[in-house]
């Protein structure tokens, strides 16, 4: 029954405005939300990943925009990560979450109006973050750097994502919760307290605020925080984006139900601890050090079940994979995604830390995840969500869709691999001594050697722009072909098991 | 920490493992009325989502269990369970980084050691002793490039190291004395005598080392310079005091500018040079070696 056409529920007459709108808030899903999300994700992709290779210039470039403070690397570097992580993958994730959670519960959004709140409310905290920023108003937490009004906005809009979100479950016509509505829980729950605790500061005036933890407690609370947004904001929530788009777009049940449950409450429970390893060999306690190592490598298994869950998945269906490039899409993240959660664990090592630390390494290590797993799943997932929501089944041009994933692909493995050989490279010289013990290479060197990669990075990374260019394209076609505000789905009217 | 913060370290930390071991424990137990295995377990959302019912597989299920066996032998054997110090008794600054300083002492300390008798002019001058310098130059690259430069020729408030200006002195003892216990170089804040009166004296300054200035002013700034404090460091005639720190003004050298503006900068709101001591971080004989190529660079 996938790919059926969409079902309208048929209304005429304008006589009776006031009971038509009320029926019709009863027996179909909120998509007018989840369209909002869907088409300002493609939006934020673009100006997060222009920012990105911008920056990746002046690195290749350094006197670009010599001068000009608003433009420097300092205030554009977290624009780039607030806009790649909070605007696109969040809005990326409002869009699936509220879409999933409303088709497998057979329910309309609860909240009402919280729906919108959330869509205007994050908008208007990543505008003011586009804004703030570049202006050079930071709170210098990485991955956390909005002033304190923005954090209570984010903050108002977050207790009301959790209110629409649980509500929905709550008036579920389907007695089993799906596991994807597991991952969006865990990850809305957690994204709150991480939040919430790691924001907290005194406020001096309205643009600046003082952590409330004092040295290597802040440091603690800010990598508890830093490295839990990686693991609820962009694993576990994107887990369940993955558990929805997987099976939908390969026809197939999932791999396994018990896998799911123990990799589920795995995951949840042991990235809780793996904050401490962003620290090895610093101020924080040796104690503290070694659960965070222990735990980051108890993570590999819990992370791979994801992994094995949803390309086992396409197991009687491998065929899809040579003609349907958004199921390309969404099993090459899955690769991504198992290649970065076994890496990070090795980088968590303290010796293999003691190399990779500060280097290029950690930062190709990033975007192993976060271009080849969180970004290409939801390129994935949006290119099975857009047509949908505008009253048909394909793209406009599923060429195009195909020449977006190998442009993209490209893309990421010329970036992974140009910042693994500069980071091993930076890595080596670093430690390099002469035979009375000095220094082989001076910092600059090593920075000098780098150069070459950084060329490659910037190629790469202006692949992967292009790639979202196209994507704009083609979603723009796909909208204007479509039937746009009212190709509402119709809840099924009887409830299923 | 107090033993209530480290039994719930421990607690918490021996909890979560051993409910890793519980989960998948509990996860195999077959349910009563379950699917069988391989079918699919029968809950059906929006329309066609299904789930297996297919076992844990058998190689994942190692990895996991290999990770948690690991994980338990490390807090064993290291820190990581509240105040409990490991079997190992390791720690990174009391075992680890001092049996790596001391490796590398007993590895390196006689490379440096074999110059330490040898006088600094002797290391400075003779070609006997280049590889002497060499070792002194990748010293100065590791530890002294940051501030001077990797060619030693400075930049602004960090001094050339490669003129025969000396703000401290230039002999073998008083570079020593710079590099192994650092140097304060203080001017103190004038913003008291008003605009007027440091428009004046930097006039001064500028007529000293032989540029173009104001006259009338700089007459006026003479009587200044004389009169609050400035010659009691700099001299009466400006040139300076090595025991101070403090700078020629007759020169041509300017630590900090020689810009009228920036001169006026200087009076009006002082300076504060730090040069950090390093008799401590680096020992006797690689100070020695650093001096030895300090004085080497002005003897070019």
């Amino acid at each position: 029954m996938p790919n059926r056409p969409v079902r309208r529920v048929a209304l005429h007459g304008r006589s009776n405005f006031f009971w038509e709108t009320q029926l019709e808030r009863q027996t179909t899903y909120d998509y007018k939300v989840v369209r909002q999300f869907a088409i300002i994700t493609v939006f934020w992709g673009i100006a997060g990943m222009l920012v990105g290779v911008i920056i990746a210039a002046q690195l290749a470039f350094p006197t670009l925009f010599e001068g000009i403070p608003w433009l420097s690397y300092g205030r554009l570097r977290p624009l780039h990560t607030n806009a790649v992580i909070f605007a696109f993958g969040g809005s990326a994730l409002f869009a699936t979450s509220y879409y999933v959670v409303q088709r497998t519960t057979q329910a309309r959004l609860f909240g009402g109006p919280l729906a919108a709140f959330t869509f205007w409310g994050w908008t208007l905290a990543m505008l003011l973050a586009a804004i703030t920023l570049p202006h050079g108003i930071t709170s210098g937490k990485e991955y956390a750097e909005l002033e304190w009004p923005i954090d209570l906005l984010i903050a108002a809009v977050w207790v009301a994502y959790a209110i629409v979100f649980f509500g929905t479950i709550a008036k579920r016509r389907v007695k089993h919760i799906y596991v994807a509505n597991w991952f969006f829980g865990a990850f809305i729950l957690t994204v709150a307290v991480l939040h919430i605790v790691n924001s907290a500061f005194v406020p001096v005036s309205l643009t600046k605020g003082y952590s409330f933890y004092p040295g290597a407690i802040d440091a603690m609370v800010q990598w508890w925080y830093g490295h839990n947004a990686v693991g609820f904001f962009l694993t576990t929530a994107f887990l369940g984006m993955m558990y929805y788009f997987v099976p939908k777009q390969a026809e197939r049940p999932i791999y396994s139900y018990r896998l799911s449950i123990v990799h589920f409450w795995a995951l949840i429970s042991t990235y809780m601890w793996a904050g401490p390893h962003h620290l090895h060999y610093t101020a924080l306690p040796d104690w503290a050090q070694s659960v965070g190592m222990i735990f980051s490598l108890i993570l590999l298994a819990p992370s791979w079940g994801g992994m094995i869950n949803g390309i086992m998945t396409l197991s009687g269906a491998w065929h899809k994979l040579r003609t349907d490039p958004v199921l390309k899409f969404l099993i090459v993240s899955l690769s991504f995604y198992g290649m970065s959660t076994f890496e990070g664990p090795m980088m968590s090592i303290k010796t293999v830390n003691a190399l990779s630390h500060y280097t290029d390494w950690t930062i190709g290590h990033v975007h192993s995840g976060a271009l080849g797993w969180v970004a290409m799943i939801s390129i994935g997932s949006l290119y099975y969500l857009i047509p949908r929501l505008f009253g048909k089944v394909h793209m406009h041009s599923m060429k195009l869709v195909e020449l977006h994933f190998w442009i993209a692909t490209l893309g990421v493995v010329l970036y992974i691999a140009a910042m693994w050989v500069a980071g091993v490279t930076q890595g080596l010289m670093w430690r390099a001594v002469n035979a009375d013990g000095t220094l082989t290479y001076s910092f600059i060197e090593s920075v000098e050697s780098t150069y070459p990669f950084y060329y490659v990075r910037l190629l790469g990374g202006a692949m992967f722009l292009a790639g979202m260019l196209l994507m704009a394209y083609n979603t723009w076609r796909t909208v204007a072909e479509g039937r746009s505000a009212d190709a509402d789905d119709a809840i099924p009217a009887s409830a299923t098991r | 920490m107090s033993s209530f913060w480290s039994w719930w370290i421990i607690i918490l930390t021996v909890a979560n493992i051993l409910g890793c071991f519980w989960l998948i424990w509990w996860t195999m137990q077959r349910q009563s009325g379950e699917a069988v295995q391989g079918d699919v377990t029968g809950h059906v959302w929006d329309d066609d989502l299904q789930e297996y019912n297919n076992p844990l597989p058998r190689w994942w299920l190692w990895l996991f269990y290999i990770t948690l066996v690991f994980g338990a032998v490390y807090l064993a054997l290291y820190p990581g369970l509240g105040n409990f110090p490991g079997l190992l008794n390791w720690s990174s600054q009391d075992s680890q980084y001092k049996a790596e300083m001391a490796k590398a002492e007993k590895k390196y300390g006689p490379i440096f050691a074999q110059y330490a008798a040898v006088a600094i002019t002797d290391l400075a001058s003779q070609a006997e002793y280049q590889e002497a310098r060499a070792m002194g130059k990748r010293l100065f690259l590791t530890y002294c490039t940051q501030c001077h430069g990797a060619d030693a020729g400075g930049t602004r408030g960090f001094p050339n190291l490669t003129d025969d200006d000396w703000l401290w002195g230039g002999t073998p003892e008083q570079i020593k004395a710079s590099i192994a216990a650092g140097r304060r170089g203080v001017m103190p804040a004038h913003a008291h005598l008003g605009a007027e009166q440091i428009d004046e004296v930097a006039n001064y300054v500028l007529q000293l080392s032989g540029r173009d200035a104001d006259t009338r002013k700089a007459m006026a700034g003479k009587q200044i310079f004389l009169s609050v404090g400035c010659a009691g460091c700099h001299g009466m005639d400006g040139t300076g005091n090595q025991l101070l720190g403090a700078p020629n003004l007759t020169d041509k050298t300017w630590l900090y500018g020689g810009s009228l503006g920036i001169i006026k900068q200087t009076i009006g709101q002082g300076r504060n040079g730090v040069m950090p001591p390093h008799g401590d971080l680096l020992g006797p004989e690689k100070v020695h070696l650093l001096a030895a190529y300090v004085m080497s660079l002005s003897q070019q």
